[in-house]
């Protein structure tokens, strides 16, 4: 059983479907990059994996010992965290409270946690630091310790190098390898078809409407629709 | 100067004078809590528009020559916070124009109300009992014990909320996606949050009256989110302040006679001056 399986989804809002006949399955330890164009619908279907939205029909079907909320969540920045008055550690620790259920404060567990996490991605020295003051792959950075407190088993990272530098981004594609490599499932809302194809082990290419491709790496770059993407990024197939 | 210091100590020996003393800081407080929260979210203006909303119900309950308004006001004023909190997230008409919309509507619709029936309404005195109702005017100083008991009692009710759930304030504060997506009721929060707002807007509607509201819920936030940078720093000193201004105002408006609604809020105004150069001078110090 894989850890999450999507059939036939149908995707869309207010009765008009953006996406239609997705299926998919991501096994424990896999990496899976979903790339396609602007528009086509990639943030809509992270949403409905995350259950924030639902589909119009199809079903998602969680197995392997993965349950509803344990996938982690790397969403894009919003407007309202650019000013957010709030320390790092304040933010790593809401990562908890997914778990935390009625209970008004973190236990020693959480913030132990919280504290490990912080340590992993190289934040630590900087938790009482405000958050609105770090630079954009150290905000990343905070964000990722916070899904860690959430879940290790499996990371959704919705662009995770959007407005980053070259460095930066470099920096942040090399965290999440790390974090793969040490058996946490990864799947990633890319445009950087590069990176996708350097990293991931399994691609899902999303076009107008439906799904064009989904496979395996290597499968993909032999099929024609991922020469002719890996073709735009200038890759050698 | 000696005059006004034998003013204020008169006046302090009446009762009403110690009431307002007690619920004023009490409606500061709350108002300031769940200032931040809105502040962030982008809802700055929700306090403008409940209050408007319960200006439009006590109007309907002037009308209807109801012994107690909170019966009517409360709940309506909960039912349109729970909507425009709804709304803000997925429909055709976006956040602030809803709050508008509803705003301005209900305003004009009291304001109407009250005029076509002015004659069966208890109050001869219409113009003036709109004011009231608009601007706060006095009316703080002629609360009831009961009325001490009622604000006292919710405001207990307002900070139990907050310290219960301070940590998953924050969450839907910061993250509202991520937090549902771990697993954390995003919506039931949403809701105790729009239900706590609406009960403290129609406390402090009689403290500041419908037109200033948001003033006490804005500026304490505004002002401390200029020199604190972490969420626990900004609750604590948006409190203190506010309460303070709400204390500083009173004491300014007795012995002056100005109106005690817009002298708090005068005061608020002048903090948040005084805590932008504060936060200025702050960040000239760590960057030079």
């Amino acid at each position: 059983m894989s850890q999450l399986a999507c059939e036939n989804l149908d995707l869309g809002y207010e009765g008009k479907t953006v996406l239609s006949g997705i299926s998919f399955t991501v096994n424990a330890g896999d990496y899976l990059c979903i790339v396609g164009e602007n528009g086509s619908g990639k943030s809509t279907l992270m949403k409905t994996v995350l259950r924030l939205k639902t589909p119009m029909s199809g079903k998602i079907l969680h197995g392997d010992g993965l349950e509803t909320n344990e996938i982690g969540y790397l969403p894009q920045q919003t407007v309202v965290q650019k000013d957010f008055p709030a320390s790092v550690r304040e933010v790593v620790r809401s990562g908890c409270l997914g778990r935390s259920g009625m209970r008004s404060t973190y236990s020693r567990a959480d913030k132990q946690l919280a504290e490990e996490n912080m340590e992993r991605l190289g934040i630590a020295p900087l938790a009482k630091h405000c958050y609105r003051e770090l630079s954009g792959g150290q905000q990343q950075r905070v964000l990722l310790a916070r899904a860690l407190c959430a879940t290790r088993k499996m990371l959704l990272l919705d662009e995770p190098a959007a407005g980053l530098d070259p460095k930066a981004t470099a920096e942040m594609y090399e965290w999440i390898r790390k974090l793969h490599a040490d058996g946490t499932t990864v799947l990633m809302i890319s445009h950087d078809i590069t990176a996708s194809v350097k990293y991931a082990s399994h691609i899902l290419h999303i076009g107008k409407q439906s799904a064009l491709f989904f496979g395996t790496k290597s499968d993909y770059l032999q099929s024609e629709i991922g020469r002719r993407y890996a073709d735009l990024g200038g890759i050698q197939t | 100067m000696m005059d006004i210091w034998t003013t204020l100590m008169y006046s302090l020996t009446f009762s009403t004078v110690q009431r307002a003393l007690i619920a004023t800081p009490l409606i500061a407080l709350c108002s300031s809590l769940l200032g931040v929260p809105l502040v962030l979210k982008r809802f700055s203006l929700i306090g403008d528009g409940l209050s408007h909303v319960a200006f439009g119900a006590m109007a309907i309950a002037t009308v209807l020559n109801l012994t107690n308004s909170f019966l009517l006001v409360l709940p309506v004023t909960i039912l349109c916070a729970i909507l425009l909190l709804r709304m803000g997230q997925n429909s055709k008409i976006k956040g602030d124009a809803a709050i508008a919309m509803i705003s301005v509507g209900t305003l004009a619709g009291g304001y109407l109300i009250m005029n076509l029936f002015k004659s069966s309404a208890r109050s001869s005195n219409f113009s003036a009992d709109v004011c009231a109702t608009l601007f706060g005017s006095n009316s703080i100083l002629t609360l009831s014990t009961l009325d001490v008991w009622l604000c006292a009692a919710l405001s207990v009710a307002v900070v139990m909320f907050f310290l219960l759930f301070y940590h998953k304030i924050f969450a839907i504060t910061f993250d509202e996606d991520f937090a549902s997506a771990t697993g954390m009721n995003a919506k039931v929060y949403n809701l105790l949050l729009a239900i706590v707002i609406a009960v403290v807007i129609v406390l402090a509607m009689k403290l500041v009256g419908a037109l200033l509201i948001s003033a006490l819920v804005i500026f304490p936030a505004l002002s401390a989110m200029r020199v604190f940078k972490s969420f626990k720093r900004v609750v604590l000193c948006a409190v203190i302040f506010s309460v303070l201004c709400a204390l500083l105002g009173i004491f300014i408006s007795i012995p002056t006679g100005t109106p005690v609604g817009s002298t708090i809020v005068a005061v608020d105004i002048a903090g948040f001056f005084l805590f932008c150069i504060l936060g200025l001078i702050k960040r000239r110090r760590v960057h030079p």
